[in-house]
């Protein structure tokens, strides 16, 4: 990837976790790339896998789904869910040879807003190493 | 466990133990094969003791998954009275899933079914099944491999039904004559009590299975590494689902895919012509119906857990897309990360709606 081009992340945010902590990092006027394109949903357990799989194909370079930490789920096990279906999601696309290092899941809770920007930074580093999506110019999806 | 023959061949075997349920009122209606007029076959529900006629359970055509067929009858509510249902083991295993995931009741039904010997595709039906029915059978007892059938067959490892009341051993047995009928269960022996009173003590495992089942594990094992799934990329996924007509009848036919709504035949996933607009701004060019792909992945995300492998899948494409085998080497892999086996206990839960405190920490951070 170009030196000046950032990658595009999809994020998944759960409400009163992670996107709690991005406004914390907004707030302190913590510096991080403009790579992440915020989803807020009320808990990561939303994320059914399919939505993952949709930001993947329409070309997203990378997929964050980022909940509160585990024991700490406002719902009380909803994150422990996301666990099991983002780790069945991640055995699909090293089933079928697709690269898992374009999807990330992360705990951030709300006070962590500094955490939240090291994700963030690192994923869209990472990502940058990786190259641009080729899914995204591919016609015959 | 307790056994007893008949000498007869294993379907009218199976019309002599239904008839005896019938005839006894132990049982208030069958669910089996039948062979319909001008020689089509289907699953049918028969209380005329007369109708046992036409019943052909051992057929080797499966033209729908019987387990998502009980689940249609179940439900709503579980059947009042006694129901005696003629499966094979790939289907009592997705009525099993299909239990858990709430969708079926188990009530009153009681299970015969039989060392599976696979079936063929449901459009061999149509340029002539019976000339190939011999060597089917000399097959079944030898456990040899039978290229005409289904590819899910060939690499079946599952072809004992360890959750049947009554069970007919039939591969590696000579059944011409003779077949012997194992009782597995106490209910089983509740059912048949009077039916026989010379039993034997017959093991369901033998010698002859551990055959057939290790043939059938080194072509499972040769057909997976041949699929090269994971060299696929999103190259080989559009090479092997670019077939693909989003007709949704793999879905259809799925014992596993139970939604009433479907995600992918729902309005969210529709799209808008802001939605062309946008794929055509980034892609230039898009391929109409648009999501195969995401269609397929999807679905393996939905049914990995609890696919059982019957191929009802590549037996119903039309475009000939070998998702039945693509889908029980993923999903298998799947299940043996979770330590699920499909189907095989109704008191373990599908990995999906439980959780572990401490697990899966590789893919977390």
């Amino acid at each position: 990837m170009e030196e000046n081009t950032l990658p595009e992340i999809i994020g998944f945010l759960c409400k009163w976790c992670s996107s709690a902590g991005a406004d914390l990092a907004g707030v302190s006027r913590l510096k991080m790339p403009a790579s992440l394109i915020p989803i807020r949903v009320m808990c990561s357990s939303r994320v059914d896998p399919v939505f993952v799989l949709k930001a993947f194909l329409g070309g997203a370079d990378g997929v964050l789904v980022a909940g509160c930490h585990p024991g700490d789920c406002h719902y009380q096990s909803g994150n422990y869910y996301t666990r099991r279906r983002f780790a069945l999601t991640k055995k699909i696309f090293e089933e079928l040879g697709l690269d898992t290092n374009r999807i990330r899941l992360s705990w951030i809770s709300a006070s962590e807003g500094r955490r939240f920007v090291n994700v963030v930074t690192e994923f869209t580093e990472n990502l940058k190493k990786i190259g641009k999506n080729p899914i995204e110019t591919e016609v015959f999806l | 466990m307790k056994s007893f023959k008949i000498p007869k061949p294993p379907d009218d075997t199976i019309k002599d133990i239904l008839l005896f349920l019938l005839e006894n009122k132990k049982v208030s209606s069958i669910f089996a094969l039948s062979k319909m007029h001008n020689n089509n076959y289907a699953y049918t529900l028969i209380t005329n003791k007369e109708l046992l006629n036409n019943i052909t359970p051992t057929y080797p055509l499966m033209p729908a998954n019987a387990g998502k067929m009980i689940s249609r009858l179940t439900m709503i509510e579980a059947v009042k009275s006694p129901v005696a249902v003629v499966l094979r083991p790939c289907e009592l295993r997705a009525l099993f899933e299909l239990v858990k995931l709430e969708q079926a009741k188990l009530d009153n039904l009681l299970f015969v079914s039989f060392t599976c010997g696979g079936v063929f595709p449901i459009k061999t039906k149509k340029d002539g099944l019976e000339n190939k029915l011999e060597k089917y059978w000399e097959n079944v007892k030898t456990g040899e491999d039978l290229q005409e059938l289904r590819e899910c067959c060939r690499i079946c490892e599952n072809f004992v039904p360890d959750n049947a009341d009554i069970i007919l051993q039939l591969a590696g047995n000579d059944i011409n004559n003779e077949t012997s009928v194992l009782i597995k269960t106490e209910k089983g022996a509740g059912f048949l009590k009077g039916m026989s009173d010379q039993f034997n003590e017959e093991s369901l495992e033998s010698t002859s299975l551990d055959i057939i089942r290790k043939k059938r594990k080194e072509k499972k094992q040769k057909t997976f590494a041949d699929l090269k799934t994971e060299d696929f990329g999103i190259e080989g996924l559009i090479n092997i689902f670019g077939r693909c007509i989003n007709c949704h009848a793999c879905s259809k036919a799925c014992p596993a895919c139970y939604c009433k709504l479907c995600y992918f035949e729902s309005a969210d996933n529709e799209s808008d012509p802001s939605t062309f607009e946008i794929e055509l701004k980034k892609r230039k060019a898009l391929r109409i119906p648009a999501d195969t792909v995401f269609y397929h992945l999807g679905r393996l995300t939905h049914i990995g857990f609890t696919c059982v492998g019957c191929g009802m899948c590549s037996d119903v494409c039309p475009t000939n897309i070998p998702i039945g085998t693509i889908f029980t080497k993923v999903s298998e892999r799947i299940q043996k990360a979770f330590e699920y086996t499909p189907g095989k206990d109704l008191e373990e839960k599908v990995p999906m709606a439980i959780f572990e405190m401490k697990e899966l920490e590789d893919v977390e951070d």
